[in-house]
């Protein structure tokens, strides 16, 4: 329901989707296969699909806006043995939600992106990661991917052509650490979830050693719609450096949570509209506007703020996922921080010393400032225990958990002053 | 041969998906079709996964130990996770794991004392749009959980 509504800008992946016709004839319908159809048919070249991704300036939708067609140039093209293509759907950062609705309302988008790029990479054989909590969809994927196969756009020798594609699903079960693409390489493999050092990177060692590519849901499902609509022209609906559309999960203080489809550069206050503006007419506090790891941002600057990856990241944070977390000025910013810190402490994989022992030592000061026993020189150790963990761990997880501990106390360290001092809330109400 | 042949059957058909030589690659999938057999995963299942699909035990439980959705620990029959993350704290999922938590007389990782329910807190489930939500048994998602629905749910259940 959540992206089932017409508040969408110019939508492309959640156009005209009704909840019942995410099926392959409706598909089909809505122009579906049309663009993994007419690649074959004209027999494009490998690079000539890579040239079209890259003149749409698509950027990753999971979290790192990495260009994606430059990701697809990095897979070695001469390479004798098996290759793989992989589909990121370990949704779990919170704040994010936009993975799920695709698969469940629009499944076909993320089959066909991915039997494009799988083309476009000379991969054989693909598969979809899907968060654990999300069983349903995994189910409606697997559906999804019957359909497909009877219909002859998965499998062997696909609509006739020397290309043959096997896709299947695969399911986590309940560990954050997998959307990181090495630990979900590891899980895949039957392990553990702990990342891999990189280098080397997954295009040259990736799952059982062999070159791999993964993408996000999201990215995935744009693909088609950038042959449909063309390269250049997709990339014209955002902005430079920053083209196509994205899908906004926008949580928190707002009246109408859900998914927003709007062009990337949308202005923010726009986006809060669609969504029904601040709930109960409050005043906006603060936006983290990308999943609950990256910086905070003042709801004031926001407010002069565009969505698009150079526009947030010149607002002091990142685009990340795209999860908007909304709060308004009765929200608490030490309380909320505290709920952020439990969820690294609690994800940690517990590999690499800073992030096990750190996330641990953040969330256990936290808790002490909020139940009024902090100190005022916490926030000074807070802020050193974030460096010593930021950049000196495996992979991302530890820069997650740190970075919205140092925003928030930066941004609003008076509150943590006052909840120190004062032993209890700068504001009066109840998170 | 724990599990029934029914459960083996499904277990094949994830096998099926990875290279001959990658069997390890459906324990995942394996975990949790024997869970739902039975419910939680006592070592002699782990041991069983392991057997079926050639891998040491031990490399089954740390699998089954590492992903949070797994129950290593006997639970009530249906166990209920509820998330209380941020994006679902701002709008009622602390409030909602508070009413759940008075209402079946239990606190987090408690099971009643009919062995009905088990109570755990969930991480992120990647549903915040619909927060308050909670998951019946890792496979039921719940959404929009107030508190008429959440008596709704518990009486669903105990029928």
């Amino acid at each position: 329901m959540t992206s089932l509504h017409n508040r969408h800008i110019k939508p492309l992946i959640l156009a005209g989707l009704t909840g019942d016709n995410w099926g392959l004839e409706e598909y089909v319908k809505r122009g579906g296969y049309a663009s993994l159809k007419r690649i074959l048919t004209e027999g494009m070249t490998s690079d000539q699909v890579i040239a079209e991704v890259k003149a749409s300036t698509l950027r990753g939708r999971g979290g790192a806006g990495f260009p994606s067609g430059l990701k697809w140039s990095f897979m070695p093209k001469n390479y004798a043995g098996q290759k793989y293509l992989i589909c990121n759907s370990d949704e779990g950062e919170p704040g994010t939600f936009k993975d799920r609705d695709i698969l469940r309302y629009n499944p076909h988008a993320v089959i066909e992106g991915m039997a494009i790029a799988a083309y476009a990479m000379g991969v054989s054989v693909g598969y979809n990661y899907i968060h654990g909590e999300i069983f349903a969809e995994y189910d409606r994927f697997e559906e999804a991917l019957e359909q497909a196969r009877a219909a002859g756009f998965l499998g062997d020798r696909i609509l006739g052509s020397e290309y043959s594609f096997q896709l299947h699903a695969f399911h986590g079960f309940g560990a954050y650490i997998c959307g990181e693409e090495t630990a979900l390489l590891e899980s895949l493999e039957g392990k553990k979830g702990q990342p891999r050092f990189k280098p080397p990177f997954p295009a040259s060692y990736g799952l059982y050693g062999k070159p791999t590519t993964i993408n996000n849901t999201e990215t995935f499902a744009a693909v088609p719609f950038i042959f449909q609509v063309g390269g250049e022209a997709y990339a014209a609906l955002g902005k430079p450096n920053n083209g196509g559309t994205k899908i906004f999960s926008v949580s928190g203080d707002v009246e109408r949570p859900g998914n927003y489809e709007i062009p990337l550069g949308t202005p923010f206050a726009e986006l809060l509209e669609l969504a029904g503006g601040v709930r109960g007419g409050k005043k906006l506090k603060a936006v983290i506007p990308g999943g609950s790891s990256v910086p905070v941002v003042k709801g004031d600057l926001m407010m002069a703020t565009d969505m698009d990856y150079d526009s947030i990241a010149k607002a002091g944070s990142m685009l990340g996922s795209g999860a908007v977390i909304v709060m308004d000025e009765t929200r608490c910013m030490v309380k909320a921080l505290l709920r952020l810190s439990y969820f690294y402490f609690e994800e940690s994989c517990g590999q690499c010393t800073p992030c096990r022992e750190g996330t641990g030592w953040l969330y256990r000061m936290v808790h002490r400032i909020e139940n009024g026993q902090g100190r005022i020189e916490d926030l000074d150790m807070l802020n050193s225990i974030a460096d010593n963990i930021q950049g000196r761990t495996i992979c991302a997880l530890g820069d997650a958990a740190a970075m919205p501990v140092r925003a928030m106390i930066q941004q609003f360290r008076e509150e943590f002053v006052y909840h120190i001092e004062h032993k209890h809330c700068l504001v009066p109400a109840y998170i | 041969m724990l599990l029934s042949e029914q459960t083996y059957k499904r277990i094949d058909r994830e096998v099926a998906k990875f290279p001959p030589d990658q069997k390890q690659s459906a324990v995942m999938a394996a975990l949790q079709i024997a869970q739902d057999e039975t419910r939680w995963l006592p070592p002699e299942v782990m041991q069983d996964v392991a057997d079926y699909l050639g891998m040491p035990a031990i490399a089954v439980q740390e699998v089954a130990t590492f992903y949070n959705m797994y129950n290593t620990k006997p639970v009530g029959k249906f166990k209920i996770s509820v998330c209380t993350n941020l994006p679902c704290q701002l709008s009622g999922g602390e409030k909602a794991a508070h009413y759940l938590k008075h209402k079946l007389g239990i606190d987090y990782r408690q099971t009643t004392a009919d062995d009905q329910f088990t109570l755990v807190e969930g991480e992120c489930m990647g549903a915040c749009g619909d927060a308050p939500v909670m998951l019946v048994n890792n496979k039921r998602m719940c959404s929009f959980m107030s508190d008429e629905k959440i008596d709704a749910l518990v009486e669903e259940l105990k029928k």
